[in-house]
């Protein structure tokens, strides 16, 4: 008998260096918040999470830890212990930090909405969370530094003018497993990487409930879809169709929640349409 | 479509030896639930490569090592259909060349489908095929019920114009039956002529959106150590499996050609290239460039 060798698919990876990605990841923030912005200061809210505890981590490798400012904002039904997690990033890194509880403030606004449901008083959070970001910035001559996640993001799963709101954003194409494997490489403490995530908007909320699917598996379609498979050809590789076609409705149904705001073209000399420059012209 | 790359070990000069052995690997892979669309065998498979003046005593036209093939495969496989491709050499009436065949074996019969003859022939260093052979002198893409394909034998795929050209003529996979004697030995665990090999099918698989199909010949011929190492190689780039230096194995792979379009949609080289290339070819600079000595005169 010929010994018989059997070829791989065609399966994208979702592999990468963390070194490479955590080189060049600070590399990028030097160059945006030195080099081109003169602000070489970051200002991060850390929920406890592991996208925001990567970025404090990478902005620490990259600027030093005196010039990041960690802000916890604590909502008064936010678990515990994402205080806690949120310390411990802190201890490990050395970094600045700030508590900032946000109850008195979310609440002042909420009592004249008494029948507000869970999703709204959780955009009332995430909006309010925003805003203090981009306060504390200006206190502390700082840019807000973005946590969001390529994952979250091609699935709408986060606050629009929120989540996605500073102007620097070093995650965002990183797949949810691919933060995980960053996180696991810059040395960020187990307990906030093993933990099941959580935007901690709602008791006992987890990120793979609220979606209806497991990062690893929506990672692995998403990474599929986005060269083009269909979903056939992506549910050939292990997946149900249904599991495929929820994540495809999620992508389609948030494609302007990728974008600014849809504005109206009136003249031929419209902003972002006709009159092009680029971001760091 | 279901791939098998044979990465075949011949004795010497033994065709018959060779056809019984091939028979065993053929009787292998139907004994295999399914059935095999494509099987791909490396260049002069049944004679081994370095022939000299045996060429002459083992060509075969194509006819003939086409119904002996084709015959060794019906017999071996319950007559189910296939396509087949090797490497031979090939006595066209009295002019001999480094061919080789895609050929389509039916339950009865068989078709020829398309001879490709090397063009390229090493002879340096330890090759000597243009003082035997002649050599070829087109590249077609031909069609196949799988798509269209091209076949490049050994050095045809060390000059990049090659796959250039068969993408450019329609081709969504390269085969690519190849004897290459191992040599190099700086590469990190890797033979450096296999890293070379590893490094261009890479590029051209990327650069056009094609699949590679790459058979190499297996087994030492008087010291010189053929490197099989035949691979699959998708339109982005990717090895899918890759054979060992050592000894004969066989591929299987599935194939599917919608990765061509995909590959093609991400990265359209292949497009940009057949816009610019007329004007590349037509500039007044290249023919009296090509004219001169170009490889050792100086242009003033």
């Amino acid at each position: 008998m010929i010994p018989v060798i059997d070829a791989a698919a065609s399966l994208p990876s979702l592999e990468i260096d963390p070194g490479l990605a955590a080189r060049w990841l600070e590399a990028f923030l030097r160059d945006e918040l030195v080099s081109r912005r003169g602000t070489p200061n970051a200002v991060v809210g850390l929920s406890g999470g592991v996208d925001s505890a990567v970025t404090a981590f990478l902005c620490a490798r990259a600027l030093g830890p005196k010039r990041v400012w960690a802000i916890r904002m604590p909502y008064r039904t936010s678990s515990p212990a994402s205080l806690s997690d949120a310390q411990r990033v802190v201890d490990a890194l050395g970094c600045n930090v700030a508590t900032i509880d946000i109850s008195e403030t979310v609440d002042g606004y909420l009592r004249q909405e008494p029948n507000a449901d869970a999703r709204r008083r959780g955009n009332v959070m995430a909006r309010t969370r925003m805003l203090v970001l981009f306060d504390q910035s200006v206190k502390f001559d700082a840019l807000p530094i973005g946590t969001g996640n390529k994952t979250e993001r091609l699935l709408g799963y986060f606050t629009w003018h929120a989540d996605d709101s500073p102007p620097l954003n070093p995650l965002g194409d990183l797949f949810k497993t691919q933060v995980w494997a960053l996180a696991r490489y810059l040395g960020v403490p187990m307990e906030i990487v093993d933990k099941a995530p959580s935007a901690d908007l709602e008791a006992d909320q987890t990120d793979e409930a609220d979606l209806g699917i497991s990062y690893a598996k929506a990672d692995a379609i998403l990474a599929s879809m986005l060269l083009g498979y269909d979903d056939e050809q992506i549910a050939a590789r292990g997946f149900a169709l249904s599991e495929v076609s929820l994540v495809r409705k999620r992508v389609d149904g948030t494609h302007w929640k990728r974008h600014l705001p849809t504005t109206a073209m009136l003249s031929n000399t419209a902003i972002n349409e006709f009159y092009l420059r680029p971001v760091d012209y | 479509m279901k791939l098998a790359i044979l990465q075949f070990k011949p004795r010497k000069g033994d065709v018959d030896a060779n056809l019984a052995v091939l028979g065993e690997a053929f009787a292998q892979l139907a004994a295999e639930g399914e059935s095999y669309d494509l099987i791909v065998l490396p260049e002069a498979a049944l004679t081994g490569y370095f022939l000299e003046g045996a060429v002459y005593e083992l060509a075969q036209d194509a006819e003939t090592f086409a119904a002996r093939v084709a015959k060794l495969w019906r017999e071996r496989s319950a007559k189910r259909p296939v396509d087949l491709v090797a490497g031979f050499y090939e006595n066209a009436s009295g002019t001999y060349y480094n061919s080789a065949m895609y050929l389509r074996v039916l339950p009865e019969g068989h078709e020829i489908v398309h001879v490709h003859r090397k063009l390229f022939l090493a002879t340096y260093g330890v090759f000597d095929e243009e003082r035997f052979l002649s050599r070829g002198r087109r590249l077609q893409a031909f069609d196949t019920r799988f798509g269209r394909m091209a076949i490049l034998i050994c050095e045809d795929a060390w000059h990049a114009i090659m796959p250039t050209i068969a993408a450019i003529k329609g081709a969504r996979a390269l085969i690519i039956p190849s004897a290459s004697p191992g040599r190099g030995l700086a590469g990190n665990g890797e033979l450096e002529s296999v890293r070379y090999w590893r490094e261009i099918l890479h590029a051209y698989a990327v650069e056009h959106g094609v699949y590679i199909f790459y058979a190499g010949l297996a087994g030492f011929e008087g010291g010189k150590g053929m490197t099989g190492s035949s691979r699959v190689v998708d339109p982005r780039g990717q090895t899918l499996a890759e054979g060992p230096e050592i000894g004969a194995c066989i591929i299987r792979a599935e194939i599917d050609f919608r990765e061509v379009d995909l590959a093609r949609a991400s990265l359209p080289l292949l497009g940009d290239l057949a816009s610019v290339l007329p004007d590349l070819l037509l500039d007044d600079e290249l023919l009296p460039a090509l004219k001169r000595d170009a490889l050792g005169v100086r242009s003033t």
